[in-house]
Formats: C-alpha cells, sequence, structure tokens
C-alpha cells in the first residue's frame, strides 16, 4: 500500500501544488481544487477502518503521504484531518469526511456537553469545518471532543512564517457535536505527540526537496568558470545537507513504524529533536549554496526553508523534547540508559507530570 | 543516489534475542571492569576475553559453518557488537579481524586462504590489522608506495605502512601495496592486497604513543620480506576495488557512534536523578541523536544484508556519528561541574579525561571528514 500511496500523492501534488498555487495559499486562499482532488483520491481518510471509507493504512503507510505533504510545502490540513480521524476513532466516535483539524494547545473545560475555553494555534483552523481536541469534567477526566469550528464565540487569525493558519478559536459554552472519555490507552499529551511525529515528516520530505533543489542549483550556477558544484567547499556543504536528510527521514520513519494504536513516545521525541535541528541546519545550507536569488520571493527555495523554519518549533521544539528526554533519562540512572535506548518497552516517555 | 535508500529498518526478532544472552554473558565477565577502562572502547585489548567470545561463537558468526561461523545474519552480528560496545567490552585483539578481514577473506579469498585463515578468527585466536596509510599517503590513499614483486618464492615486499593500529598485537596484516606501475595501470589500478604474516622475517613494528601516551598505533617497515605465493588476496591489481568495498563494512557500524557512550554513562550518573534544565537539554538531545544514528546505522545494515554497496550511505553514518562521538565529551565537560582528571577524581573526571584526549582520533581514523563528504558529494553527483 505504502508504494502506491507514495506514487499517487507524489503525482498529485506535482500536477496540483505548484509554486503559484502555494503562493496564493500563502496570502489567504484556500486551495479549493487540491483539498478537492486528495478527497477525491481518499487521502484524508486513509487512515480510517474500510467501514468507514477509510483504506485502514498503518501509520507507517501513512507516513509517505504526511513526508510528501511537506516535499510540496503543500497548504492544506491533510496530516491535521489524518491525525484527527485517528484520535476520533481511537475513541469510538468515527471518522469525519468534513475539514478537520485539531489543537494541542488548549484550556478546555467541559460539562454537560458543551464546551468552554480557547485553543491556541490551530493549524488551519478558520478554513475547519471542525476541530478535535481534549477537554477535561470537573471530576479530573480527559475527553476526546469534536467542535463545530461555527460555534466558535470568536477566531483570531494568525499565520506562521510560511503563511500557514495557525488560528486561535475561543468557546463558550458551546455544544459538542460529539465527546467521549479519552481512552485509557492515550494520555493527554497525544494531540502534541501526534503533531511533533506529522511535523517530523513534513520536515523530512521538505529537506529532501531542498537537497535536490541545491544540488541542482549548485551543477548549474556558474562562477570561476566552473559550476559551484566542483568546488570543495560547497561539496562539503552539500555533504552535511544529505546528512541531514537522511537523519531526518530515517528517524521519523522510525516513529511512524513504532506507532499503532497508541504512539512511542521517546522515538517520536526523537525524531522531533533529529528533524528540528536537521530544518535549522538544511534551511542554512540551502541558502548559503544558493546566494542572493535563493532570498529573492521569485525563487521557490524560501517554500521550503520558511516551513521548516516554522515546523521546527510547533508541537514542540528541539529544546521542548529533548529536555523530556533528558528529564526521562536521568531519572531512569544510567543502568538503564542502553537498555532504554534498544527496548521501546522501556521507553514510556511522558511529557504531562 | 537517492536519500529514500535510506530506510528505517527494525531488528528481527530472531536477532533481538540474543540480547538478553550478551547482556548476561558481560554482567558476568564484567562485573568489576571499571568505568576508565570501559571508556577505550573498541581500543580496549584482552585477548582472553576475546577467547571467551569466540567460545560462545560470537566471532565471525556471519560466516558459513564450514569455516567456523553461524551463518547468522549481519542483524544478529550487530546485536552482539553493539553489546559489546555500550559495555566498553575490551574487543581490541579481534575487533578488525571479525569486522574487516573475516568478511574479506570469505569474499576474495581462495578456499585454502579461507580454511587457513577463518577457523583461528572464529575461535578468538587470530588478530589482523590493516596496513593502508603509509608516511606520505593519507587521506591519498592511491599514492602509496609500498612494493610487491614477483620472485621465484613468491613476493618480496618493500617500504612501510604507519598508523597502523594494533600492528604489534596482531598476527597478520592486510595490506594494499603496489604490485603495477601507476603509469601504465591508472590511478587506482596496480594495487594488490596481501595477507602478511607478521613473523616474516624482515618486519619490524614499532609503536607510536600518541598524545595521552598510550601505544595504539604503529609504524611497520617492509625490508625484503619474502611472501609465500599464497599471500596475495584477490586479484592481482584489484586492490582499490577489493579496499573500496571493505569500507562500507568498516564506516556504518555501531563503533562509529558509540566510542564516547562511557562519558554519557558517568555523566548520567554525576548529574543524578533530576537534571537542571540545561542538563535535561543536553542529555535529551545527545539520547535522541544516537537514537537516531543507531536507526541509520541499522539501515545501513539491512542494504549490507541484501548485497548492496552503501558506500555513501555508510559514510554518513560514520561522519555523523563521528561528530557526536567528539561533541559528547565537549557538551558534557560544560554540564557537568567536574573538571577532568587523569590520576585522582572520580570515574566521570577520569573517563572524561580519557575521552576528550581522544576525540581528535575519531574522525582520523577509517577516512578523515573531508574525504567521507567528499564521497557523500560523489553520491549526490556533484563530482
Amino acid at each position: 500500500m505504502r508504494e502506491l500511496f507514495e506514487s499517487t500523492i507524489e503525482r498529485l501534488l506535482s500536477d496540483l501544488c505548484t509554486p503559484d498555487l502555494v503562493h496564493e495559499a500563502e496570502s489567504g486562499e484556500w486551495p479549493a481544487a487540491l483539498w478537492r482532488a486528495l478527497e477525491d483520491n481518499g487521502f484524508p481518510l486513509a487512515g480510517a477502518p474500510e467501514v468507514a471509507g477509510g483504506a485502514d493504512a498503518s501509520w507507517a503507510d501513512l507516513y509517505v503521504i504526511i513526508r510528501a505533504l511537506g516535499r510540496f510545502a503543500a497548504p492544506v490540513p491533510l496530516a491535521e484531518m489524518i491525525i484527527g480521524n485517528w484520535l476520533l476513532e481511537q475513541a469510538g466516535l468515527g471518522a469525519r469526511s468534513d475539514i478537520l483539524s485539531f489543537a494541542s494547545e488548549t484550556s478546555l473545560t467541559i460539562g454537560e456537553g458543551r464546551v468552554s475555553g480557547g485553543l491556541a494555534q490551530v493549524p488551519w483552523g478558520r478554513f475547519a469545518d471542525s476541530v478535535v481536541a481534549l477537554a477535561g469534567d470537573n471530576a479530573g477526566q480527559t475527553h476526546v471532543v469534536l467542535l463545530d469550528v461555527a460555534t466558535a464565540e470568536r477566531v483570531r487569525q494568525g499565520t506562521n512564517i510560511a503563511g500557514e493558519a495557525r488560528d486561535h478559536l475561543s468557546f463558550s459554552a458551546a455544544a459538542v457535536v460529539m465527546s467521549a472519555v479519552l481512552p485509557p490507552h492515550l494520555a493527554d499529551d497525544v494531540l502534541l505527540a501526534a503533531g511533533a511525529m506529522a511535523r517530523s515528516a513534513q520536515i523530512a520530505g521538505a529537506i529532501n526537496a531542498l537537497l535536490e533543489m541545491t544540488a541542482s542549483y549548485a551543477g548549474e550556477r556558474k562562477q570561476f568558470g566552473k559550476p559551484i558544484a566542483a568546488f570543495q567547499a560547497i561539496q562539503q556543504q552539500l555533504a552535511v545537507l544529505a546528512e541531514q536528510a537522511a537523519a531526518a527521514n530515517v528517524a521519523a520513519e522510525a516513529a511512524f513504524a513504532g506507532a499503532d494504536q497508541r504512539l512511542p513516545m521517546f522515538s517520536v521525541a526523537a525524531a522531533k529533536v533529529s528533524a528540528s535541528e536537521a530544518a535549522s541546519q538544511a534551511a542554512a545550507i540551502g541558502h548559503s549554496v544558493h546566494g542572493a536569488i535563493g532570498f529573492t520571493q521569485e525563487y521557490a527555495l524560501h517554500m521550503l526553508t520558511r516551513r521548516l523554519w516554522s515546523w521546527r518549533s510547533e508541537f514542540g521544539s528541539s529544546t521542548f523534547w529533548s529536555k523530556a528526554l533528558g528529564e526521562h533519562v536521568c531519572a531512569a540512572g544510567s543502568a538503564d540508559f542502553w537498555p532504554m535506548l534498544t527496548n521501546p518497552e522501556l521507553q514510556d516517555l511522558s511529557t504531562t507530570q | 543516489m537517492s536519500i529514500s535508500e535510506f530506510s528505517y529498518s527494525a531488528i528481527p526478532a530472531d536477532a533481538e534475542q540474543l540480547r538478553a544472552q550478551v547482556r548476561a554473558f558481560l554482567s558476568d565477565v564484567l562485573h568489576d571492569y571499571p568505568e576508565e577502562k570501559r571508556a577505550y572502547s573498541w581500543m580496549g585489548f584482552d585477548a582472553e576475553f576475546s577467547r571467551l567470545l569466540g567460545e560462545k561463537g560470537w566471532l565471525g558468526m556471519a560466516l558459513p559453518k564450514q569455516y567456523g561461523g553461524a551463518e547468522a545474519s549481519p542483524f544478529s552480528r550487530y546485536v552482539i557488537i553493539e553489546e559489546l560496545l555500550a559495555a566498553g567490552a575490551p574487543v581490541s585483539a579481534h575487533w578488525i579481524a571479525d569486522r574487516q578481514s573475516a568478511p574479506l577473506i570469505l569474499r576474495f579469498g581462495t578456499e585454502a586462504q579461507r580454511k587457513k585463515y577463518l577457523p583461528p578468527i572464529c575461535r578468538g585466536e587470530s588478530y589482523f590489522c590493516i596496513g593502508m596509510s603509509e608516511p606520505n599517503s593519507g587521506s591519498d590513499l592511491a599514492s602509496i608506495r609500498t612494493t610487491a614483486v614477483r620472485n621465484a618464492g613468491g613476493w618480496v615486499l618493500n617500504g612501510q605502512k604507519v598508523w597502523t593500529t594494533n600492528a604489534q598485537h596482531s598476527h597478520y596484516m592486510i595490506a594494499l601495496v603496489r604490485t603495477g606501475d601507476k603509469e601504465t595501470s591508472g590511478r587506482h589500478g596496480g594495487m594488490s592486497q596481501f595477507i602478511v604474516d607478521l613473523r616474516t622475517p624482515g618486519i619490524s613494528i614499532r609503536p607510536i604513543a600518541d598524545l595521552a601516551g598510550g601505544e595504539h598505533f604503529n609504524e611497520v617497515f617492509f625490508d625484503n620480506a619474502q611472501l609465500e605465493e599464497d599471500a596475495l588476496i584477490g586479484e592481482e591489481g584489484r586492490g582499490w576495488d577489493q579496499v573500496t568495498a571493505e569500507l562500507a563494512f568498516e564506516r556504518s557500524g555501531p563503533e562509529r557512534f558509540l566510542s564516547s557512550i562511557a562519558v554519557m554513562h558517568t555523566a548520567i550518573d554525576a548529574i543524578g536523578r533530576q537534571p537542571d534544565a540545561l542538563q535535561a537539554r543536553e542529555i535529551g538531545k545527545i539520547t535522541a541523536r544516537l537514537l537516531t544514528l543507531r536507526n541509520m546505522s541499522l539501515g545501513v545494515t539491512r542494504q549490507l544484508s541484501e548485497g548492496k554497496n552503501p558506500a555513501w550511505a555508510a559514510s554518513c553514518v560514520k561522519d555523523l556519528g563521528n561528530v557526536l562521538e567528539q561533541e559528547l565529551p565537549e557538551i558534557l565537560q560544560g554540564v557537568v561541574d567536574e573538571q577532568p582528571q587523569v590520576i585522582g577524581g572520580s570515574a566521570h573526571a577520569k573517563v572524561l579525561a580519557y575521552l576528550t584526549q581522544m576525540a581528535p582520533s575519531f574522525s582520523l581514523r577509517g577516512g578523515t571528514r573531508e574525504i567521507l563528504r567528499g564521497i557523500i558529494a560523489r553520491g549526490l553527483g556533484l563530482r
């Protein structure tokens, strides 16, 4: 299934998700045709069970879809919708087919089927029909809630530096569309981890594209009578870029490979650290090798680098996840360090106390 | 080259089940082995320990059974060696024979050579070193000048190798030497590999002390050393290709990112169970980098197990791994409030002192940083 997913979405995005489309989306336009094509090919429901109209894809299969979104800088909430639908299924609520996003930064309370509080940094919030989030009740229990964006008291628009919508939604005694108690196999940081996992894969995809673009530019651009790729100083930088691309890819893939009904928190943390560190280095090298042309709006390099600079900070920066890992490792002690690295069953990391 | 060749690969269950056995063995045999010796990593020499590993069947384990191996998968071998390295076990005696020489002899050797050399390697009794660098040939390996010339008895060896790790303890050297004229056979032609018995008259070995006073590498001189006809391994004139194939094995293993693991262990002990924010961040970031490198290294192991030659991917692992190994003592000396000490001081102070001094060698041995990045650039199609 993985190969089919990858070839289908890459073909679709390379046809439709052009630099012009990305540019228009960055100025606030919803890419309706692109979204329709993704829907027609079943991607928003790819991870949902077949009875719900999905393809029952595993996380390992979903990895290539989400990586491709990064590769083409796709300005749509597809990764968010896949995650939202996964959590709805886990909670027994059933996947949705209208546009769905999710929020991990929340201060929601729920009582008698009504929700109050705020959702911060909701990806594509203003374009979504509904949003999945977690809400606490006054008995201390956590619920998965589905909220209709139209019932929000206020939508405060925000964008990240890639022009992607990251909105703040507030609700005041809004009726939930659906809700269920968060299943016991999931923790309160599940959406944070899912978001970090998705951004790691998108970063990996974007760095792959950046590497291809930069290597190809270095082969064409001539100075001192030869392509700049002929200079060792440039070759050494591109080699480091390739190493970082490989690291981000393998780290993200390992996290997805370890995910099933639960998310492998330790691998997710390592993936987000590795991908975020790679994002910083890759963006710097891409611009360094391209020179002034890469700094212009006309040339498409920035569509990748501005996303890398955004995504490395979203759903926990390298520092956030490093600290979580470091506290976990130190609490376990040195004798458990190596066993923990080599055995997923000993990697029970949590970011909530 | 494509980044997607670099794919995550989990360790199969049959290989994974070896882990508990090797851990139990190590905690028994090394129970009073001190941290400062564990810091030697794969430079720690102990012939008796190597013999014990041979008895357990953990040396040359990927080799066919008729040569003393276990026909185990590369992943089984991976589990064994990463456990040895993580524990800081003294593996240096057999290390090169197990990692590099045995696969080379299996691949390019005659039946007689395989029968002669492989079983003692599997028993942990036969040690090898690699003769590549010469006084004027480091990164520019093709410029070597040591020669082997045919005569009635076989071959006569003349010249000098340098920086040869463990030559003073080894029984054999696999040497890359010139057998043909550089002018007529091309830059990478005219070279051949020989298995040199280091007891041969005309060979002298002189250890070179490193900056910390240790003696790991050596100068090796060949003065009309007479080799038998069957000392040649592989094809005459194909030495360069044979060496290149060998290097993927040399560059992608866990020894390329675990050399400094001992200081991680002592630092976690020194920090205690409740790190401050800075300590937590640095320990966590190192943990993430180690996990990612291990996953990359396993990806290359998968490719090697499928008979591919992932030269550029192996170079990625070694370069990134060396950067981490070198940064470990740098980062940890900045977050643990203890100064490095050679004599006196805590286990952490001693381990930190040792690895701080050894770190520069990590990106020299097995190919320098610049050479590795050149190989990756070639993989990218830039040269």
